[in-house]
């Protein structure tokens, strides 16, 4: 997550204090990513340091000092907003390295592994939607982040459910085979 | 006291070695005002279940009891009474018939369970004003929207003082939005002391509820437990400001 960046966007709004930018940073995603005090300042010098904000310095380090936006900042914040983000797979995914792993185990049942984690998933995506049953609580910016972590969890129980199809389906077709059936490579590039 | 109990539920279809067990000693209560989702994938048997706890569908052995009563006790009309007054359905096609306005809809189980016309169309418009949609209530289904026809549906089925609601894929086509204010509404009705089971494949729709139940091959596999506050999602407690 860009902190930097959600920094220069809120200042793209006005020239702030340190402690009102660590206020609205949490106000603007809902009160869902905690920010302290001290990764503020330490992200407002680097900014400083890079030329993308500015501040008066009469106050010293102290919070009385206000941030602004430079030029320079308005144009990394432009680029930043339409920079792909970067979308590829991490290289190793634990719940996939898990069920590929329990097909190995012996006596494991892998159908069994998958329900773990796919109620375990369920019962998240339970937490979050009840910050949704009162819509009259619910402002946008919390909306766009929990929809965000329900699509995440989502796709995570659809590829077990999928998986669990492929599994049912390899068992009626031949035994479960414990060695690698695919030995092309796959490249992913990235 | 579980407003319904599914006990030992077995359903079977065709005999010999065509035969298919789709439900397989299913056991399952639903508290007053408790929604419970059913999740499964296709040709799990979710759907079965809910016909059978409806009374659309008799069980091959078990026994499924509504509000304390065994459907298996009942005559016919008995359970064609307790389909008209205590359950409402709610389908993945919403089922409202083309001929009829929305109003005229909602209105048509109350004045099939005998309820004089002018009492009935009043409790339907109760019931479309509290889903929003009263102001659509002489449009025709296919004058509404997808949105608007399921709201409909669901006023059917929670119109009178029906204590239990069935959904079948409740969201149908509708996207996630839409999918939302149904579940929401549901929920809503299970607040004022409705039971409710959705069943569905969707984790989205089904974590609207207080408890999931997984089904796999006709058989409940697991369930969720009551999941802890969402404030402890939160960074700095609750959320509302």
């Amino acid at each position: 997550m860009s902190v930097r960046h959600a920094l220069l966007a809120l200042l793209s709004e006005g020239p702030k204090y340190g402690l009102q930018l660590r206020q609205e940073f949490e106000a603007s995603t809902g009160d869902v990513w905690p920010l302290n005090i001290g990764q503020v300042y330490t992200t407002l010098q680097r900014l400083e340091r890079d030329g993308l904000a500015e501040s008066d310095g009469s106050a010293g380090e102290g919070p009385q000092n206000v941030f602004r936006i430079t030029p320079a900042g308005e144009q990394e914040l432009t680029t930043w907003l339409r920079a792909p983000t970067d979308a590829t797979a991490p290289p190793r995914d634990e719940l996939v390295i898990k069920i590929l792993s329990a097909l190995r185990v012996p006596g494991v049942d892998v159908e069994d592994v998958v329900q773990v984690h796919r109620r375990y998933l369920v019962e998240l995506m339970q937490q979050w939607t009840r910050l949704k049953e009162d819509e009259a609580d619910f402002d946008l910016s919390l909306a766009l982040v929990v929809d965000a972590e329900l699509f995440r969890l989502d796709s995570l129980v659809r590829w077990l459910d999928s998986a669990s199809g492929r599994l049912k389906r390899a068992s009626v077709e031949r035994p479960v085979s414990t060695g690698p059936r695919f030995r092309r490579r796959v490249v992913v590039r990235r | 006291m579980s407003f319904l109990e599914l006990r030992e539920v077995t359903k079977r279809y065709g005999e010999g070695a065509a035969e298919v067990v789709a439900v397989q000693d299913v056991n399952l209560s639903v508290e007053g005002g408790e929604l419970v989702a059913v999740m499964g994938p296709s040709g799990s048997g979710k759907s079965t279940l809910l016909s059978m706890a409806g009374s659309l569908e008799e069980p091959t052995s078990g026994e499924v009891l509504v509000s304390g009563a065994a459907l298996s006790a009942m005559s016919r009309n008995e359970k064609a009474r307790l389909r008209r007054r205590t359950i409402g359905y709610v389908f993945q096609d919403f089922n409202l018939l083309a001929g009829l306005t929305a109003a005229e809809n909602v209105s048509l189980p109350l004045e099939l369970d005998g309820v004089p016309a002018k009492k009935a169309r009043a409790a339907a418009m109760a019931a479309l004003d509290s889903l929003d949609v009263a102001e659509r209530a002489s449009h025709f289904p296919d004058q509404l929207s997808g949105g608007e026809r399921q709201r409909v549906a669901i006023a059917r089925a929670i119109v009178g003082d029906r204590r239990l609601l069935l959904a079948d894929e409740p969201s149908g086509a509708l996207d996630s939005l839409n999918g939302d204010a149904v579940m929401r509404l549901i929920l809503a009705a299970c607040r004022r002391g409705v039971s409710a089971v959705v069943v569905t494949h969707d984790a989205q729709l089904a974590s609207w509820a207080d408890r999931v139940i997984f089904i796999r091959d006709g058989r409940v596999v697991d369930q969720t437990v009551p999941p802890p506050s969402p404030e402890s999602l939160l960074a700095q407690g609750p959320v509302r400001r």
